[in-house]
C-alpha cells in the first residue's frame, strides 16, 4: 500500500486532538441530558450554553440566534424549507431566488419546494467564475420574494460570491437572505454583522471539528418554522436531545478557527498559489476553474480537457493522491455536476474536472510530490479515456 | 515488492473469492468495477445509483481493506457488446456477447486501466486455469470444476493477455468457493449465481430485442425444407436454431428449426432426423499458442457455452493479405450437431487444453 497525501480538505478534514479532548468528558462524565432538571442536567446544559456563546462569540451574534443542528445540510434545509414556509404565511411571499452554483443541500430543498409546495424559483444565474452578481439579485428581487440564497464559497470550484453586498440588496427589500458558509467557514470571517445575513448555515467537520453537526445562525426576528418538532430544544427551531459532546466539539473548533485563521492562510497560501502555478504551465489543455483571486485560499479546482475525471482520481489514489472532482462519483458514472454546467463549461471540459484543497497536515513536500505526479497521469488518463 | 493485481469484481461471489485468495497469496490487490450499459429507464434516476452488485462490491473491498474503484464503460460497452448483439440479430445471426466483452472490454478496456494503474496482472472470477509451458508461453486451461467451466468465452485471449491473466477461481470446484466465501467472511458467499446477459436485467432477450430493435421484428412464411409453407414467424430473431417449443405449427411430429435464412427472411424447420450439421466454418479465429497449426487435426469442439463438445477434424486456414492475417478453421465433426448456431463460438479443445476458437459462420 503507497503511503497516502491528503488533498481533499474541502470534503472532510480529521478532528484537530484538541478538539477531540474538549469533547471526550461529554460522552460518559458530564452525560445528562441538557432538559433534565438535576444538576446532571444543569451541567450538561451548561455545556452546551457555554458552548453556544463561543459560537456566538466567533459570528458576533447573540446566543439566542445560534441553533445547533446535526451539520451543514441540515441547517441549509432548516433555513431555506424553515423561513420560505413562514415568510409565504406571514406576507405571502412566494418566490425563492437561489443561484444555479449551490450545494445539492440548497438546490434539492428548492427543487422540492417548487414541486411539492408550491413556490416559484428564480435559479440566479452566475458568471464564467461562478460568482453571483448583486445586480442579478437587484434585478430578480421583489416584494413576492420570500427568500434569497447565495452560498458564501463554493464547495467545487471555491470561488467567493459578494455575500454583503447581497445581503445589504435583501435587507432593503425585507427579504430574508441565507447563505451557506459551510465551505467558507474554514479560511473566511464569518462575522453576521459585517456580513449582514439573517440565514447562515455552519459544518463543524469543515474546520477540524467532527462530523455530524451544524449550526445555522438566525438572526432575530427572521420569520422561520421548525422542520423537527417535539420538545423545545433549540428555541423550538430543532426539536430532540442535543448532541452535547458534538456541540462542545463544533464550538471548540470554530474557536480555534477564528483564532488561528491567519496562520492557517498563511500556510496554505503560497503552497496553493505553487499548485495553480504549475498546473497551468506544465499541463496542456487544462484551466482553472472558479475564481482566479477572490477564492478560497486553500481551494484549487481545474478542468482538463478530455479527461476522465473519474479516471484520474482513480489513478490518483492508486499514486497515493486523495483529491476530489466534480464529475466523479464513486459509482463510476460521469455527469458533469451542476455547477460545471452553470459556469457554461462544455462536456468535454466537465467531465474532467479535479479539485485540489489543502489543510493543516499539508506539507510543501506533499505539494511537490502531487505536482510531479499529476502531468503523468493526466496524460494517461486521457490516453484511456 | 510485492506484485499488484486488479481484480475485476462484479458484487458476485466468484470475483469476491478471487480477490480474497490474492489477497491471501500476498498481493497487492486494488478492486476495480466496470459500470456497463443498461437499459435508459431501467437504471436508477439517481446518476450516483447504488445498485445492489455495486454496494456488495464494495462491502467485499472494505472486508479486504483492498481500494475500490468503479471505471465507466457504459458508452464503450454499448458500441461493442449491445450493439452487436442488435446488428447480429438483424443479420439472422445469434451472437455471443459475453465473448466480445471478453474480448473488447475485460481483457482490452479493463486490461489497459489495470496497467495504467501500474498492475502487473488482471485478475478475474472466470473458472479457467492457466500454465506456463517449458518455453515459457502460456496455455489456457478448463476449470477443475468442469461443470463451471468458462474457459469457453476465454478462447479470445492472445499470449500477451494471458500472461497478465490470473484466473484464481478456477482451482476450485464452485461448492469450495461457496465455502471459502464463508470462510473469508465475505458478504456475497450465498449470493446466487448470475444467469444470462446482464444486460438483460433477467429478462428474456426476445423482450430487449422488441423493444431496442423492433425494426427487426418482421413475420415471414415458416418454410420446410422442400419449400412447403407452414405458417408464418414472428421475426427470425425469435428463434433459435433447434428450437422445438413456440413455433406455432400444428404437426403429428415434433418439429425443429433448422435454419434462419436472413436473405429471404424465412424459417426452416424439419423434423428431428433433418437436424444437425456436420460441418461449420469459423472466423476471426483465435489460437492461444499464438501460432496457427501447421495442419489438419483431431480435437474436441464446442459450439456453445453450454453444448457438450464433440470431437472432430479441424482444418486451420490462414489467408494471408499484406498487413493482415484473417484466420479461419474448419470443422467437421464425427457425427452431425444439432445445434450449431452462426454467431456462437466454436472452440477447440485437446483434453483440458483451449486450442483456440472463432465465431461460427
Amino acid at each position: 500500500m503507497v503511503d497516502h497525501i491528503y488533498l481533499d480538505y474541502a470534503a472532510t478534514t480529521p478532528v484537530d486532538p484538541r478538539v477531540l479532548n474538549a469533547m471526550l468528558p461529554y460522552f460518559n462524565e458530564t452525560f445528562g441530558n441538557p432538559s433534565s432538571v438535576h444538576s446532571y442536567g444543569q451541567q450538561a446544559e451548561a455545556a452546551v450554553e457555554s458552548a453556544r456563546e463561543t459560537v456566538a462569540a466567533a459570528l458576533n451574534c447573540r446566543p439566542d440566534e445560534i441553533v445547533f443542528t446535526s451539520c451543514g445540510s441540515e441547517s441549509d434545509n432548516l433555513a431555506i424549507r424553515g423561513t420560505a414556509l413562514a415568510m409565504r404565511e406571514k406576507t405571502g411571499a412566494n418566490w425563492i431566488l437561489v443561484s444555479r452554483a449551490e450545494h445539492p443541500a440548497v438546490s434539492k430543498t428548492v427543487e422540492q419546494l417548487e414541486r411539492h409546495y408550491g413556490f416559484q424559483v428564480e435559479w440566479l444565474e452566475t458568471d464564467g467564475a461562478g460568482t453571483v452578481s448583486p445586480e442579478t439579485v437587484k434585478k430578480a428581487i421583489c416584494k413576492d420574494t420570500a427568500i434569497v440564497s447565495v452560498m458564501y464559497a463554493n464547495n467545487e470550484i471555491g470561488t467567493v460570491n459578494p455575500v454583503a453586498d447581497i445581503a445589504a440588496i435583501c435587507r432593503a427589500h425585507h427579504v430574508p437572505f441565507h447563505t451557506d458558509a459551510v465551505q467558507a467557514a474554514a479560511y473566511l470571517p464569518v462575522d453576521a454583522q459585517s456580513l449582514g445575513v439573517d440565514l447562515m448555515s455552519l459544518g463543524a467537520h469543515k474546520f477540524y471539528g467532527p462530523k455530524g453537526v451544524g449550526v445555522i445562525y438566525v438572526r432575530k426576528s427572521t420569520p422561520i418554522f421548525p422542520l423537527q418538532t417535539g420538545g423545545g430544544q433549540e428555541s423550538g427551531l430543532r426539536a430532540g436531545t442535543q448532541n452535547v459532546p458534538y456541540i462542545v466539539g463544533f464550538a471548540e473548533a470554530l474557536r480555534f478557527t477564528a483564532e488561528e485563521r491567519a496562520q492557517r492562510i498563511a500556510h496554505v497560501r503560497p503552497l496553493h498559489d505553487r499548485i495553480i502555478g504549475t498546473i497551468l504551465e506544465e499541463i496542456p489543455d487544462s484551466r482553472l476553474t472558479g475564481h482566479p483571486i477572490t477564492r478560497l485560499p486553500n481551494h484549487s479546482s481545474f478542468a482538463f480537457k478530455s479527461t476522465d475525471g473519474n479516471l484520474l482520481l482513480t489513478l490518483l489514489d492508486a499514486a497515493g493522491f486523495a483529491c476530489s472532482s466534480g464529475s466523479a462519483c464513486k459509482t463510476g458514472n460521469p455527469e458533469p455536476s451542476e455547477v460545471m454546467n452553470a459556469i457554461g463549461l462544455s462536456r468535454e471540459w466537465g467531465l474532467g474536472s479535479l479539485r485540489v484543497t489543502l489543510g493543516a497536515g499539508t506539507t510543501p513536500a506533499d505539494v511537490d510530490a502531487f505536482l510531479k505526479a499529476l502531468p503523468e497521469l493526466v496524460k494517461k488518463a486521457r490516453a484511456l479515456s | 515488492m510485492e506484485k499488484k493485481v486488479v481484480v475485476a469484481m462484479s458484487g458476485g461471489v466468484d470475483s469476491s473469492v478471487a480477490a480474497a485468495l490474492l489477497k491471501q497469496q500476498g498481493y497487492d490487490v486494488i478492486g476495480m468495477m466496470l459500470r456497463l450499459w443498461s437499459e435508459t429507464g431501467r437504471e436508477e434516476s439517481n446518476r450516483c445509483c447504488t445498485p445492489d452488485s455495486m454496494a456488495l462490491a464494495r462491502r467485499v473491498a472494505a472486508r479486504l481493506d483492498i481500494p475500490f474503484y468503479v471505471v465507466d464503460a457504459k458508452e464503450l460497452f454499448y458500441s461493442t457488446v449491445v450493439q452487436s448483439f442488435l446488428d447480429g440479430y438483424a443479420q439472422g445471426v445469434t451472437p455471443n456477447p459475453c465473448v466480445i466483452c471478453n474480448r473488447q472490454i475485460k481483457w482490452d478496456f479493463l486490461l489497459n486501466h489495470a496497467l495504467a494503474l501500474g498492475a502487473d496482472y488482471l485478475a478475474t472470477g472466470h473458472y479457467a486455469r492457466k500454465q506456463e509451458t517449458e518455453n515459457g508461453r502460456w496455455q489456457l486451461l478448463r476449470s477443475t470444476d468442469r461443470s463451471k467451466d468458462q474457459s469457453y468465452v476465454l478462447h479470445v485471449l492472445t499470449q500477451e493477455k494471458l500472461a497478465k491473466a490470473l484466473f484464481p477461481a478456477g482451482e476450485y470446484p464452485k461448492p469450495e468457493i461457496r465455502k471459502l466465501a464463508r470462510t473469508f467472511g465475505l458478504p456475497t458467499a450465498t449470493r446466487s449465481d448470475s444467469q444470462d446477459l446482464c444486460f438483460l436485467a433477467g429478462e428474456d432477450y426476445r423482450e430487449f430485442l422488441r423493444r431496442n430493435a423492433p425494426e427487426i421484428g418482421h413475420p415471414g412464411p415458416i418454410l420446410t425444407r422442400d419449400g412447403k409453407v407452414l405458417g408464418e414467424h414472428q421475426g427470425l430473431a425469435y428463434y433459435t436454431i433447434g428450437q422445438r417449443k413456440g413455433l406455432g405449427v400444428a404437426s403429428p411430429i415434433p418439429l425443429y428449426v433448422l435454419a434462419k435464412e436472413a436473405a429471404t427472411n424465412t424459417l426452416v424447420i424439419g423434423s428431428e432426423e433433418e437436424l444437425g450439421w456436420r460441418d461449420l466454418i469459423a472466423k476471426d479465429v483465435n489460437w492461444i499458442s499464438g501460432e496457427t497449426p501447421k495442419e489438419s487435426f483431431r480435437a474436441e469442439v464446442k459450439t456453445r457455452y453450454t453444448a457438450r463438445e464433440a470431437w472432430a477434424e479441424i482444418t486451420p486456414l490462414d489467408f494471408i493479405q499484406p498487413g493482415e492475417t484473417f484466420r479461419s478453421l474448419n470443422v467437421r465433426f464425427d457425427t452431425p450437431q444439432r445445434d450449431i448456431t452462426p454467431g456462437q463460438a466454436a472452440v477447440c479443445y485437446d483434453g483440458d487444453l483451449v486450442l483456440g476458437g472463432g465465431t461460427i459462420e
